[in-house]
């Protein structure tokens, strides 16, 4: 950041239907200095609550917005500038900032990057596709995931790298068709083949998290001239264990009361599961066909002793594209040690207080990671 | 899920998504289809508000109009359930069953226990409630509390749209008999819907909002009115917790004590009449239950014991505000 | 009559003879305090029953009446599981949850004696209903007393029933009195079955005294129903030898009236002389059931004496299928 520049930190835009976010409270003080990555604010949507995270280093001049508050998308909530900067000049700012201010509203530009649905091998799926770069990147998401799983994820890639960006629901979850074939990995991994083909795309980087990286791993071993290269966040397929509790408990929970604990584990930060979260996990899990879907790729994904039922490890070496790994270190559902035993061409960052969703809950640290290991390289 | 319907299509929704489903789903009322036997069109009507218009081009003679005869059909819906079929009846409004009352409450809600658990009887009945629309005494009460007090019966209040169509589908999957009231004010009510069929457990509160310091307990239409006046009271730093038990019968009181226990504080907001009402029994949860957490005392919001007014003056006056929701809740915050 | 093979008389006798020796057990021991609650007795009646329910199968489906176990025995509930339901056993068909009034057994095709006057008609729409609608030949059949027969949901029933075209047949057992007031002062019209014509379905009355009346009256009916032409009503007019409930002293009741109708017009004295007389059966053969039935009443009180009471656990159970 250059002398003399004031920078204002708005309320963040986490996904399409975010309007606006409500300030829980602030995690610095007034006056003190960042580093790029850290987590300067509490903010609660309808869908999660997380943290903004500073995108650059600086110093929190001014705080304007106050704690438990709801403001709309792209409302000042703080200026960052230099010391050398005059309060004079911060508060001119402040004033002209919200005398231009208008929260967004429905019906504008943004508006228009809508959910879409293809039919693919007969069934429907959904995917959001942002940025118009000619290399691709597929974002996969895990056991009982969406492609909200990226919210903190999605437009950070388009913006950073000028890529295509594409998340989809796989086929049992989120708002695709709730037929699974055999459930296994083949299924998934041949559905997104002919998902890009349908869109017609040839090769593309494929970011899995969970059963979603094991997904990714087993289309790279399948279809090789398809990929570029694999980020793996917090993956299935690379060790044997996996909490088989967690993936029981969530499968059979029907309530608020029994889903929480479950969803709990997903994260360090317990407090980030909060109601509208479970509610969207139940909305999901009530639709028809969830419960069977869910079951059906659960007996796939794990062996009779309650392992992971498909290992990757030792075929990384076979192949050829760039694979990056990153963990959370807290991770309850599969530990953290499996990136242990991964072979040195493979670039790996464990990421401390985070959990499984640690694409959530180290959002920019994960971005950039991928950015720097996978996506610009 | 980003698609937005009506409370009124998200019934028609639920009843079309479940009679593809399953053959044995049969919908009968008065004027549902609207048009048998006249010299016009068939699905004429569709409801007296249009709300199953459409079924019948879909499902044929699944959806039967019958005689202005409730007793009959309710009972003829009651019978057809004991024999495997799932009836959906609509009574139209639910001030109408003084004609049919035994056929629900002596026969449908006792046959398992009186049969020693031999008969399964999965009969829903519909039927829109509450005041708000000038229709006066006979065609505005919330009579739900009626319900919720024979055992064998269960009793839905739907507050929003994906509520209508989850806790439709629920009810009509269910294998006991349900009371499904339907707010005629709702009907134009928008919210996000799945487009997929899906289900809303019975017996498990939505906690609408989430606060510390008082807890409303509301039903129904009221559910709204609760909301917006915690919302209002959110900016003044008053924290309420709203929740919506969605069934009064089964009723989620753990949710509703857990509640209590952290705010001390409760307001029950009911729209109808207050004698034995779901205000007096939720009331009657927190003395009896949590007493020793209450830090004031427990505030009802209700109709006053009066029938359902005509003139508008009145019907404003007869129906809990969210004026008098708010002054409750001060009163104790 | 001569249509029956040997083996359906015998059935129909047994039939018959099984309510007659049930419920006038049933008012013995009632009278001895064993039975509690209201009990309601079918004696008398029993040619009506039996000569409904021998035409129909499982599949088919009856509601009665709170005086309602002559239907029950002739819908083939058993016996012994009745009479411990009325003593309130847990042995009982309905576990003694339901009694005397609401005995059911839904396999049988029984669907409940009922309580209420009036509240089975609309059920049985639901049965024909259901039938129609799954293109079977079954049928319901509503059994109704001449209290019943004035009440609304009786009414709206016949005409719901024409209005969809049920296979579904109402049957007014006519005893002469709604609880202590007779039909002649509380039923509009000489003949109950004159109604039938408003509600556009054939309407037929028969002595239901005699056995072999009742059963070619209804076999038509059921024969029509079965074809899918719709609904009728037969009114069979019949006497009950107790009071409304064991403990009426009867005094709206002539003092021998009933005597009367024990010598000159009981059903089982009647079917008797007629087979015999006819050489379709000989008095061996229905002294031979006679000594059975009565074999099996005893045994049926028996164990429903020694049978438990439910346990206390059992209030909780069955209200709701999931709750």
């Amino acid at each position: 950041m250059s002398e003399n520049t004031i920078t204002p930190l708005t309320m963040p835009k986490w996904g399409l239907s975010m309007k606006e976010g409500k300030l829980i409270n602030w995690l610095v003080e007034e006056g003190s200095q960042f580093s790029r990555g850290d987590e300067l604010a509490e903010v609660e949507t309808e869908k999660i609550a997380s943290a903004v995270e500073a995108s650059m280093a600086g110093t929190l001049r001014k705080i304007v917005a106050e704690n438990d508050t709801v403001y709309p998308v792209g409302a000042l909530l703080a200026v960052v500038a230099d010391e050398s900067v005059s309060d004079d000049e911060v508060n001119a700012y402040i004033e002209k900032f919200q005398s231009e201010f208008v929260p967004e509203e429905s019906g504008d530009e943004d508006e228009g990057i809508q959910a879409q649905t293809i039919e693919v091998n007969s069934l429907n799926i959904r995917y959001l596709s942002k940025g118009d770069g000619d290399r691709v990147l597929l974002l996969v998401h895990g056991y009982g995931g969406d492609l909200d799983n990226w919210l903190f994820n999605h437009d950070e890639l388009v913006e950073k790298t000028g890529m295509r960006v594409i998340a989809l629901d796989l086929p049992g979850h989120g708002q695709s068709s709730k037929v699974v074939g055999d459930a296994n990995l083949e299924f998934f991994a041949d559905t997104i083949h002919a998902f890009l083909q349908a869109l017609d795309i040839e090769k593309a980087y494929l970011v899995g998290h969970s059963m979603g990286g094991a997904i990714s791993l087993c289309f790279a071993s399948k279809y090789p001239d398809n990929v570029l290269g694999l980020g793996l966040i917090a993956s299935a397929g690379l060790g044997d264990e996996i909490n088989n509790e967690y993936i029981q408990g969530f499968m059979e929970s029907t309530s608020r009361k029994q889903i929480k604990p479950w969803l709990e584990l997903l994260f360090a930060d317990k407090s980030l599961v909060n109601r509208q979260l479970i509610n969207n996990m139940l909305q999901y899990k009530r639709l028809d066909g969830v419960s069977d879907a869910l079951n059906a790729v659960s007996r796939q994904l794990l062996d009779d002793s309650g392992k992971q039922g498909r290992q990757f490890l030792d075929s990384l070496d076979t192949l050829a594209c760039r694979i990056c790994v990153v963990w959370g270190m807290d991770d309850h559902i599969i530990p953290a040690s499996h990136t242990e035993r991964l072979p040195d061409s493979v670039s790996k960052l464990v990421i401390e207080s985070s959990g499984h969703m640690v694409q959530m809950e180290a959002a920019n640290k994960v971005n950039q990671f991928l950015i720097d290991n996978l996506l610009t390289r | 899920m980003a698609r937005k319907i009506t409370y009124q299509q998200a019934i028609n929704e639920a009843l079309d998504q479940e009679m593809t489903r399953d053959e044995s789903v049969i919908v009968m009322g008065e004027d549902v289809v609207g048009g048998s036997g006249g010299h016009g069109e068939m699905d004429a009507w569709g409801g007296v508000l249009g709300l199953t218009k459409g079924l019948y081009a879909k499902h044929g003679n699944r959806i039967m109009d019958t005689p202005i005869t409730e007793s009959g059909y309710i009972g003829a819906a009651v019978g057809a359930a004991t024999c495997g079929m799932r009836p959906v009846a609509e009574l139209m409004f639910i001030d109408f069953m003084g004609v049919c009352l035994d056929q629900i409450y002596n026969q449908a809600a006792k046959f398992r226990y009186m049969f020693g658990g031999k008969a399964k009887t999965p009969v829903v009945i519909r039927a829109m409630y509450g005041a708000g629309f000038s229709a006066a005494a006979q065609h505005s009460q919330a009579l739900y509390s009626i319900f919720t007090h024979i055992p064998g019966l269960k009793v839905v209040l739907p507050s929003s749209p994906y509520d209508a169509k989850g806790l439709l589908i629920q009810a009509i999957r269910d294998d006991d008999p349900v009371i499904f009231l339907e707010h005629k004010v709702l009907y134009t009510l928008e919210g996000e819907v799945p487009e997929e069929p899906y289900t809303v457990p019975f017996g498990e509160a939505n906690v609408v909002r989430e606060g510390d310091d008082v807890t409303i307990v509301a039903f129904g239409r009221m559910v709204l009115h609760a909301t917006g006046v915690a919302d209002k009271l959110a900016k003044e730093g008053i924290k309420c917790e709203v929740i919506d038990p969605r069934t009064t019968s089964p009723l989620d009181d753990e949710s509703i004590l857990e509640s209590i226990e952290n705010t001390g504080r409760l307001v029950v907001v009911d729209e109808s009449n207050p004698r034995c009402s779901m205000a007096s029994d939720i009331a009657e949860l927190a003395v009896t239950r949590a007493f020793e957490h209450l830090k004031a005392p427990v505030k009802t919001v209700t109709a006053p014991h009066t029938p359902v007014p005509f003139a508008k003056s009145l019907e404003d006056a007869y129906i809990p505000s969210p004026e008098k929701i708010e002054a409750a809740i001060r009163s104790i915050a | 009559m001569s249509e029956l093979s040997k083996e359906k008389l015998l059935e129909a006798y047994r039939m018959m003879r099984t309510i007659r020796d049930f419920e006038e057990r049933v008012h013995d021991e009632f009278a001895k305090g064993g039975i509690p609650g209201f009990v309601h007795l079918y004696a008398g009646e029993e040619a009506s029953a039996t000569g409904i329910c021998m035409h129909l199968t499982d599949q088919d489906r009856i509601v009665s009446t709170h005086r309602g176990h002559g239907h029950c025995i002739a819908k083939g509930v058993d016996v012994i599981g009745m009479m411990a339901e009325i003593y309130g056993k847990q042995t009982g068909t309905c576990h003694g949850k339901g009694g005397s009034m609401h005995i059911a057994d839904l396999d049988k095709g029984m669907l409940g004696a009922n309580g209420i006057v009036g509240g089975g008609p609309p059920l049985i729409c639901g049965v024909g209903l259901t039938h129609k609608m799954r293109g079977t030949d079954g049928v319901g059949i509503a059994f109704f007393g001449d209290g019943a027969s004035n009440q609304g949901t009786t009414l709206e029933s016949m005409n719901l029933a024409t209005v969809w075209n049920l296979p579904c047949i109402f049957v007014v057992e006519n005893n002469g009195y709604a609880e202590a007031t007779s039909s002649e002062w509380a039923v509009s019209c000489d003949n109950y079955a004159d109604r039938a014509a408003g509600f556009g379905m054939p309407g037929t009355t028969v002595d239901g005294h005699d056995f072999f009346a009742v059963y070619e009256t209804a076999g038509e009916a059921i024969a029509r129903a079965r074809a899918g032409g719709g609904p009728s009503l037969v009114e069979v007019k019949l006497n009950r030898y107790f009071g409304h409930f064991e403990g009426d002293a009867q005094t709206y009741r002539r003092a021998d009236e009933v005597k009367q109708l024990r010598e000159e017009k009981d059903c089982l004295k009647i079917f008797r002389k007629r087979v015999v007389d006819a050489n379709l059966l000989e008095h061996s053969d229905l002294d031979k059931i006679d000594e059975e039935v009565a074999a099996l009443i005893d045994e049926a009180v028996q164990q429903a004496e020694a049978a438990s009471p439910p346990a206390v656990e059992e209030l909780l159970t069955h209200v709701y299928v999931n709750y």
